[in-house]
């Protein structure tokens, strides 16, 4: 076998720069989905799925493998791990402060146990940062997002749902 | 039947319950009343569809058959399809829909909490995927229930009828055989008996709370566990397989 030519590292890297179909701005290592990359006779790349039924998640591994090829790796496969489920706490500090910059109130640390307790949280508008929002609907365009509107700008946004 | 057919039952089992519920929820697709409750019916079949294919791949991957999850969906007969009487009934209105889904999802999410203790690691790790899910549609789903119940005559009355209708499939949840026994003792899957308890204290509160009526526990239909359907599944299945048996393979 030929040593690797690449490090972990690298290859971690080169998934930074692969986004979320849904999501563009944000990469699928900043959505932390990426759990491990492990380096043998082929590469393969964990990845935990975001929600049982996103159309996503076949698209995401797709561009994996493509990215993976761009870089000279033919030999690629996916392990896809259900354990720990993701949650969108995995998500990363800058995909977090990339999503407000993008329109999209990013969920808080730790909400998805609240929310689903049923507590109202208070979601600052992603445009001028009031707490005075309201939930418009709790599903929005895509599974992971639901609207709503700042009383203060008056401008409807997403919220990513907590879960 | 031992501990591995019992498993792989099981595992099925939960797969049909999820694909034939999120079948009837597709079925409504675009027909909803208002925009929120159509993004959320369409979301919430999506979760059930998703969380179908992970049941039937593992199923196929314990079978050893070399079966895959679209030879479960799209490749069995009715008598092979062992989801609840209660998911294959036709739709009926808005309120009809919720009801449904409050009186299966609370004994759905109490089974899945506690099949995230069980052995099978990968069913666990499944279980846990599918329990954040549907703990967010019966919150939803539950202030839906509370909202038309304790709404207005109509909608009041409308919403006990479903309730009245549909409590009779309801006993089916908690009628144990083999394989729920099986599961139980040599996975650790969960008690019915504890389910039970746990799901009639529930759906009392939510009742009362909706200000609906309790049904008596009358003659409850039983027979989908066990592969014995009512007359709709099979024109469910028929069109959504119709693809699959005309076209064997098609992909696009």
């Amino acid at each position: 076998m030929v040593a690797a030519a690449y490090s972990r590292e690298e290859i971690l890297r080169w998934l930074g720069q692969v986004a979320d179909p849904e999501i563009p701005v944000l990469s699928i290592t900043d959505l932390g989905i990426v759990r491990d990359v492990e380096i043998g006779e082929t590469v393969t790349v964990a990845l935990a799925p975001t929600y049982s039924g996103c159309p996503a998640t076949e698209v995401i591994e797709h561009s994996v493998l493509e990215a993976l090829r761009e870089h000279g790796i033919e030999h690629a496969e996916i392990r896809r791990v259900l354990s720990p489920p993701w949650t969108t706490d995995w998500i990363s500090e800058e995909g977090r402060e990339k999503l407000r910059e993008y329109g999209i109130a990013p969920p808080q640390e730790g909400a998805g146990k609240r929310a689903l307790l049923g507590a109202n949280l208070d979601v600052a508008c992603p445009r001028c940062g009031a707490t005075a929002t309201e939930r418009v609907s709790e599903f929005g365009s895509t599974a992971c997002k639901a609207a709503y509107r700042c009383r203060e700008c008056l401008e409807p946004f997403e919220y990513f749902k907590c879960i | 039947m031992n501990k591995e057919g019992a498993l792989l039952a099981y595992v099925t089992r939960l797969g049909d319950n999820a694909l034939v519920l999120g079948q009837r929820m597709v079925e409504q697709v675009a027909a909803y009343p208002e925009l929120e409750e159509e993004l959320a019916n369409a979301n919430f079949a999506l979760d059930y569809i998703g969380q179908a294919r992970m049941f039937y791949s593992y199923a196929g991957e314990l079978e050893g058959q070399g079966r895959g999850e679209d030879d479960f969906a799209f490749l069995r007969d009715e008598n092979e399809f062992r989801n609840l009487l209660l998911l294959e009934q036709p739709n009926g209105h808005f309120g009809e829909a919720i009801t449904r889904l409050v009186l299966f999802e609370l004994f759905y999410l109490a089974q899945l909490e506690a099949l995230i203790r069980c052995s099978d690691e990968r069913l666990a790790a499944i279980a846990a995927r599918a329990e954040k899910e549907i703990r967010y549609h019966l919150r939803h789903n539950t202030q839906w229930l509370v909202r038309l119940g304790d709404g207005t005559d109509d909608s009041h009355r409308r919403v006990q009828a479903s309730v009245n209708e549909l409590w009779r499939y309801t006993g089916e949840m908690f009628e144990a055989d083999d394989i729920d026994t099986i599961v139980e003792k040599a996975w650790g899957g969960p008690s019915l008996e504890r389910l039970e308890e746990r799901w009639r204290s529930d759906i009392n509160a939510i009742l009362i709370n909706a200000t609906l009526v309790r049904p008596e526990d009358g003659g409850m239909a039983t027979g989908g566990k066990a592969g014995r359907h009512s007359e709709h599944l099979g024109y469910m299945i028929a069109e959504m397989q119709y693809l699959q048996r005309v076209h064997p393979g098609a992909s696009w």
